[in-house]
């Protein structure tokens, strides 16, 4: 099996080549330059393992939630990179790969998503392999809830950023956060391992960024509605 | 030589096969017209999302349309900038990793050198060196043109773009978006005199232009106690009377300081039919020629992409082969050099 997989869903960048069950990963460093460190890094990396893109199983990317610049240029390069080289797409979602960081078997994941509010989403542990309960959601941080049963291990870095905003019942039960923890592409390439076998993967003029924040401008009606101009 | 021409800097999804030998293959656009109507405008967000939604599909249609594989494809160009940063990068971050996929040169190219050159894809072509009047939404601006990549600001507006002021102004008259064709059609309507409107900058002695005053006379002419909305088609002939003045004295004040006689119009505006009427009849008197590209390649589009791309390909540019996924929203077309030059 080998997979290619790239998450620059946040600030902390970073690309992997999973081979057999090994993965090699290489992080990008500066926030500013992602998007020029990228391909070449893959390139690289390809290299150095002797791997041709025409040879690999899937192109794998974190969609997100996350920035949405990011999660646009991951997708746009794995369509890219997919469509040049006749390979199918594993899009992960970032939360997943960021549970598998996890400590336990029940992993509540929150991530920072800016602007007052957190993505989250409450993995169980299956085979070793997260798998999301619900869809992630995008809330302010006083609504973040539990699932009703056990003790749950937070990560992401929400926990940091919005500490004082989760509801007490919630911090109650989860213990101590790994609140450092970033989605590394090393895990993405893990998670599309199960795509691969399960025949899931898709086209690249299918694969799309999972921006669960959907809401982002007002229409003019809106804006009148609010007294605001048209 | 065969290049792949991708578009993505605004609102519209262009996608293009050229030939070098056999001319455009084929072409096909995107708009997100109906997308942002109900905002009232370009919403980058959703102008980004809406290109990444659209581009790998629609690259797959062209091809198909073109009779062309993608191992047919010797070079890939796309819009770098100027335009929207989120938009721009879609099509960067596609055009890079399938460059690099394919094992073919990626060339970044600039979105007005694109508009530039997109009346030499037409069936009766204009020969450099010539004078070029750059209307869109985002630009107003004259350039002398001596040869690809050889290009001198003339003049540009010092403000809001033609474009831009026609789209303002529809607004304002109770116009949908965009406006500006509505506020074209509208004036066909309208009979011109009604309304004093200024011709700002028209005597201002260089080749600068300068809109958002005309746009406020608008706003006043519409704000005050006689307004009457049975009015809007005389408004609008009114308006675009005063906008196609200055366009075409512009214009016509390059072609005699140059001492060229050749006239380039790209650009959304220049499909404008009175700025068409008015040049034309004013070039003839002086022996002067006007070249308008193809009616569907006036907006933006993938075909004048690939094709820049192939004509710096062609003089010998030798791309890059860095892989780098970088954009410039902002990119002054002057900075651009001829292909091979230092």
């Amino acid at each position: 099996m080998k997979i290619l997989s790239i998450e620059t869903s946040c600030e902390h960048a970073s690309v992997a080549l999973l081979l057999d069950g090994e993965t090699v990963e290489r992080t990008l460093e500066g926030h500013s330059n992602h998007s020029e460190r990228l391909l070449p890094t893959l390139k690289t990396l390809l290299a150095e393992a002797g791997v041709a893109l025409g040879s690999l199983d899937a192109v794998a990317f974190g969609a997100g939630p996350g920035a949405f610049t990011g999660l646009r240029l991951a997708c746009g390069v794995a369509q890219g990179l997919a469509m040049g080289a006749d390979l199918g797409v594993a899009p992960i979602c970032s939360l997943e790969a960021l549970a598998l960081q996890g400590r336990g078997d029940s992993i509540y994941v929150a991530t920072d998503a800016r602007m007052g509010e957190v993505y989250s989403a409450a993995c169980r542990l299956s085979h070793g392999l997260p798998v999301m309960l619900a869809p992630p959601t995008c809330c302010p941080p006083e609504m973040l809830a539990l699932p009703a049963e056990g003790r749950w291990t937070g990560i992401g870095s929400a926990f940091a950023v919005y500490g004082d905003r989760i509801p007490q019942e919630v911090l109650d039960r989860l213990g101590p956060q790994q609140q450092d923890a970033v989605p590394r592409a090393a895990d993405v390439a893990r998670l599309a391992v199960r795509l691969v076998e399960g025949g899931a993967l898709v086209a690249a003029e299918v694969a799309a960024p999972l921006y669960v924040r959907d809401k982002v401008a007002l229409t003019t009606a809106e804006r009148l509605a609010r007294g605001g101009r048209a | 030589m065969r290049v792949l021409g991708i578009e993505s800097s605004c609102d519209e999804t262009g996608v293009a096969v050229f030939d070098v030998e056999a001319g455009l293959l084929g072409h096909c656009v995107h708009s997100q017209i109906d997308l942002h109507a109900t905002y009232g405008g370009v919403v980058p967000e959703l102008a980004s999302r809406d290109h990444i939604r659209r581009l790998p599909a629609l690259v797959r249609q062209v091809l198909a349309e073109s009779g062309c594989s993608l191992a047919q494809i010797d070079a890939i160009a796309y819009t770098a900038g100027p335009g929207l940063a989120g938009a721009l990068l879609v099509g960067a971050s596609y055009a890079e990793a399938l460059g690099m996929s394919l094992g073919v040169p990626v060339l970044p190219v600039h979105h007005l050198e694109g508009h530039l050159l997109s009346p030499l894809l037409s069936a009766d072509p204009p020969e450099f060196p010539f004078v070029a009047l750059l209307v869109s939404g985002g630009h107003t601006q004259l350039m002398q043109v001596t040869g690809v990549g050889e290009y001198v600001l003339l003049g540009e507006s010092l403000d809001d773009a033609a474009g831009e002021a026609f789209d303002k102004t529809a607004k304002l008259i109770g116009l949908g978006y965009p406006g500006g064709p509505q506020l074209a059609r509208l004036a066909e309507r309208g009979h011109p005199g009604r309304f004093r409107l200024p011709r700002p900058m028209l005597k201002s002695g260089d080749l600068d232009f300068s809109f958002s005053g005309l746009k406020t006379a608008v706003l006043n002419v519409v704000s005050g106690p006689e307004w009457k909305p049975e009015d809007a088609a005389d408004l609008a002939a009114d308006f675009q009377d005063a906008a196609v003045d200055v366009l075409c004295a512009k214009a016509l004040k390059a072609l005699e300081l140059t001492g060229l006689s050749r006239l380039v119009v790209a650009g959304g505006v220049g499909a404008n039919r009175q700025l068409r009427q008015r040049l034309d009849v004013a070039t003839r008197r002086k022996g002067w020629r006007v070249y308008y590209p193809e009616p569907e390649l006036c907006t933006d589009n993938g075909a004048m992409i690939a094709f820049a791309g192939a004509r710096r390909l062609a003089a010998g540019e030798v791309p890059g082969m860095a892989c780098a996924v970088k954009v410039h929203p902002r990119w002054p077309l002057a900075a651009l050099r001829a292909p091979g030059a230092a």
